[in-house]
């Protein structure tokens, strides 16, 4: 049996890819909310920006959609990704709504969602800063926020504190050491100074037998002769 | 006494510059660690305002009398401790040997606790503060596993600061930086103390006052803080009920007698550099009221920040919880505030129960932070420098803080370390040779080699042995030894003699019922109650141990014998030497009768020829 095969005409053609054209959004759509390559975004724009907090419109969403183009185009290094490539659906008054990424080539074909992430998190700071929000506040919710790189320092501070400390404690210690060995020596130079300096008037010279073998200047008390005044009254 | 000898023995002993040093000494001794992080705990778990009646008459009637007669004895006497007890009896001699011991003990750990409060000084110019955030872990992929179990101010503590070992048998091994810190702090001692009260006289004007003017700038900081009335009307409600619990007695009256340094032997010393003639009477009043107020005074701006850290953390448990229910129910952000909150909840639960219990939100409650009280070192390093990272500009508060630490425990440490020299000095075991400097700079470097032991992976549970063993029944002990000593073997008459030649009235009836029957009744029994408790629970401690199932809670470990035997050691070790002296006295009283007393025959003109220069045979 021959099945007879009839070639399109031009008109079939023509209407056929208008459908395409105006189905494509519902197209877009089904390929949006039914795919498991897609992610969630949470952004809290009052919690970062407060009082000064933008209104989330159709416009940000543009923006939102070419940053992720850019971010595509940043990690395959092909230019040929474009703003209809990223698709978003599920908008709520959170705000938050899922995209998804399709290729350049192939509308209809998603970007897997490994790639898509290591996308996102390459350029994750300039998204952030684009939108003038934060990790925190820039959510993609099952990519892990980029964690902060700790600084590294030359000299940790703390040791600077120390060695601060520590510098005015030893000088401190040095100087009172000092203060006291040049007490002691000026002390013992004045006592050395009885025995050698004969030229200095109104200092009696001894002849270094009798006061000079005691230990105590004042010589040795002799309790034979005790100062009896207080206890005998006259 | 002939007056040569006695000029001499006045030229020879130091004395303070003026009163003002003394009195700043003495409160600056008084005045430590305990004011801040002892008494506000208390306060709070003893019903808040309800505490302070237990705590008023511990004070008057066991605090001050037993200050009072320190004070006397020690300018009356003009000796360290173990001088002013043997001379009062040669069988007490041990009383004062107790003392010294004690002082020797908790200079070691106090210090070591100023180590730990330099380390967080040093930290605190950082920026961030360091124990504001976990730090990552090796592979660079997360936090530490550690920190995310329990918090980053926790494990900076436990971790970064102690390295902390699971089990006080495991040392591990000393921590270089904590080495540092101990050696630091230790210079620091020793340029105060080189010269004894001449050096400690000058820093005192700094470290005894410098607390007060941060307390006041914590207190102005503080009370501008939300929450911080929160934290406040939760410390002064009283809770009268809790008057009759008689643990609540014992505590105030215990935590009165440690505040004061009383039976360390410093206080004797420090009033034994006084001039006769002073009013010791005015300056035990002064020393333990201010004492008692700074305490009080302290507990504002601690309970006012720990409002305000209760308050923080309400706030950001109710905080997650909104932005769950944000999250899982699609709100508009900022929607749900706090005080919103549970109308928003009510109605998410009246619409979709389901959802919202299986959020798993949690149950926040303000009284439960709260309740979550801390004293000692928690206080100070986990809660507190918790808030600090909250509060704007947290550098300048966690320096501010830790500098006040730092003067509050130096002007303490001084005084544990006059406890030992000032005996020393007396005993004459300074070689006559050595100058004062190199003595006392000995007397650091022997503490702070023993001190490393504090500085192992273990020290922590150390110290806190140390703490619970060596600071508490010895000192009960001794103190009621000295008031036996005076009471019975001086005698309250000549003692009141004393007393009126120095502040020229006679101590007045109510001095004499403290010291004659309430002190000494009080403080027996505070003693047999305190044993009895301590015997009671067997003694477990706190283990910091990662592998623990219930981690980030600390696990409670009983001691092995060997561990416990050394707690007992330091128990039993300072309060030994009492009986130990005093049967040696009495031993050499009864085998030699007659070196006691003066022999009535020896006549003092005609010292014997042959002990000086020998002349040769004439």
């Amino acid at each position: 049996m021959r099945v007879k095969v009839q070639m399109p005409s031009g008109e079939m053609i023509t209407g056929f890819l208008l459908t395409i054209i105006l189905l494509s959004p519902v197209v877009a759509q089904d390929l949006c909310k039914e795919s498991k390559d897609g992610f969630k975004v949470r952004i809290s724009l009052k919690t970062a920006l407060g009082n000064d907090a933008y209104e989330w419109n159709e416009s940000e969403k543009f923006l939102f959609r070419s940053t992720l183009a850019y971010a595509m185009r940043k990690k395959t290094g092909e230019d040929t990704y474009n703003i209809e490539n990223i698709l978003v659906c599920n908008d709520t008054k959170r705000v938050s709504f899922i995209f998804v990424v399709t290729l350049p080539a192939d509308p209809t074909q998603l970007i897997p969602k490994e790639e898509v992430e290591r996308a996102v998190r390459q350029s994750k700071h300039r998204i952030n800063n684009a939108f003038l929000l934060s990790d925190m506040t820039l959510e993609f919710v099952g990519v892990p926020p980029t964690l902060a790189v700790p600084i590294q320092y030359n000299t940790p501070p703390w040791l600077i504190v120390f060695g601060v400390v520590i510098g005015i404690v030893a000088v401190g210690i040095v100087a009172l050491l000092m203060s006291t060995v040049s007490k002691r020596r000026r002390a013992k130079a004045k006592d050395a100074g009885f025995d050698q300096d004969g030229d200095d008037e109104g200092i009696v010279k001894e002849n270094g037998t009798a006061l000079s073998g005691l230990n105590k200047k004042d010589g040795v008390y002799n309790q034979a002769f005790s100062n009896d005044e207080r206890f005998t009254k006259l | 006494m002939d007056t040569a000898s006695e000029t001499s023995s006045v030229q020879e002993r130091p004395k303070w510059d003026n009163k003002v040093q003394y009195l700043l000494t003495c409160v600056g001794f008084a005045v430590g660690l305990g004011n801040i992080w002892r008494f506000p705990y208390l306060c709070q778990i003893y019903g808040g305002g309800a505490f302070l009646i237990p705590y008023l008459i511990a004070l008057v009637f066991e605090g001050l009398p037993l200050l009072y007669l320190e004070l006397a004895i020690g300018q009356s006497l003009r000796k360290g401790s173990i001088g002013v007890w043997h001379s009062i009896s040669p069988l007490l001699g041990g009383v004062g040997v107790a003392s010294m011991v004690v002082s020797f003990l908790v200079g070691l750990f106090y210090n070591t606790i100023l180590a730990w409060v330099l380390w967080y000084f040093f930290h605190s110019f950082e920026d961030p503060l360091p124990w504001s955030q976990c730090p990552i872990n090796d592979n660079l992929e997360g936090y530490v596993e550690e920190c995310v179990s329990s918090t980053p101010v926790n494990y900076y503590w436990y971790r970064q600061t102690l390295n902390i070992s699971p089990d006080i048998e495991q040392s591990g091994s000393l921590q270089w930086t904590l080495v540092l810190c101990l050696a630091t702090a230790w210079s620091i001692v020793y340029i105060c103390f080189i010269r004894g009260i001449e050096t400690i006289g000058k820093a005192v004007y700094v470290t005894a006052t410098f607390p007060y003017l941060v307390l006041t700038i914590f207190l102005v900081r503080a009370l501008t803080l939300p929450g911080a009335t929160d934290g406040l009307q939760y410390l002064f409600t009283p809770d009268w009920t809790l008057l009759t619990n008689p643990q609540v007695w014992l505590d105030a009256a215990t935590q009165i007698f440690f505040s004061l340094s009383l039976a360390f032997g410093g206080l004797i010393a420090f009033s034994s550099y006084n001039p006769k003639k002073n009013d010791c009477e005015r300056d035990a009043l002064f020393v333990g009221i201010i004492n008692s107020a700074t305490s009080l005074y302290a507990s504002i701006p601690i309970f006012a920040i720990l409002g305000f850290k209760a308050t923080s953390n309400f706030n950001s448990c109710v905080n997650s919880n909104i932005l769950d229910l944000t999250n899982a129910f699609d709100i508009g952000d900022r929607n749900i505030t706090i005080e919103n909150y549970d109308s928003w909840l009510r109605d998410l639960n009246a619409s979709d129960p389901d959802r919202v219990s299986s959020l798993n939100l949690k149950h926040c409650v303000l009284k439960n932070f709260l309740d979550q009280s801390a004293s000692g070192t928690g206080l100070a390093f986990i809660v507190f420098t918790e808030a600090v990272i909250e509060m704007p500009g947290s550098q300048v508060w966690a320096v501010l803080f830790f500098v006040m630490l730092f003067s509050l425990g130096l002007s303490s440490m001084f005084g544990n370390l006059e406890g030992v020299l000032t005996p020393l000095l007396d005993l004459h075991m300074v070689p006559r040779w050595m100058p004062k400097e190199i003595f006392t700079g000995l007397i650091c470097v022997v503490n702070f080699l023993v001190a490393l032991i504090f500085t192992l992976g273990s020290g922590n549970y150390w110290l806190e042995i140390f703490n619970s063993y060596v600071g508490s029944v010895p000192l009960l002990v001794i103190a009621f030894f000295e008031i036996i000593a005076v009471v019975c073997f001086y005698g309250i008459k000549r003692f009141s003699d004393d007393i009126e030649q120095m502040t020229g009235r006679r101590p007045n009836l109510f001095w004499r019922c403290c010291w004659m029957g309430i002190s000494p009744v009080m403080l027996l029994v505070v003693l047999v109650a305190y044993v009895v408790v301590q015997v009671q629970k067997h003694p477990t401690y706190p283990a910091w141990n990662p592998q623990y199932e219930n981690f980030p809670e600390t696990e409670e470990k009983p001691y092995s014998t060997w561990v416990f035997s050394i707690c007992v050691l330091l128990s039993s070790v300072p309060v030994i030497s009492i009986p130990i002296v005093a049967l040696y006295r009495l031993i050499r009283r009864h085998t030699h009768p007659h070196s006691g007393y003066p022999n009535p025959y020896t006549n003092q003109s005609y010292t014997d020829d042959t002990h000086t220069q020998s002349f040769k045979q004439i």
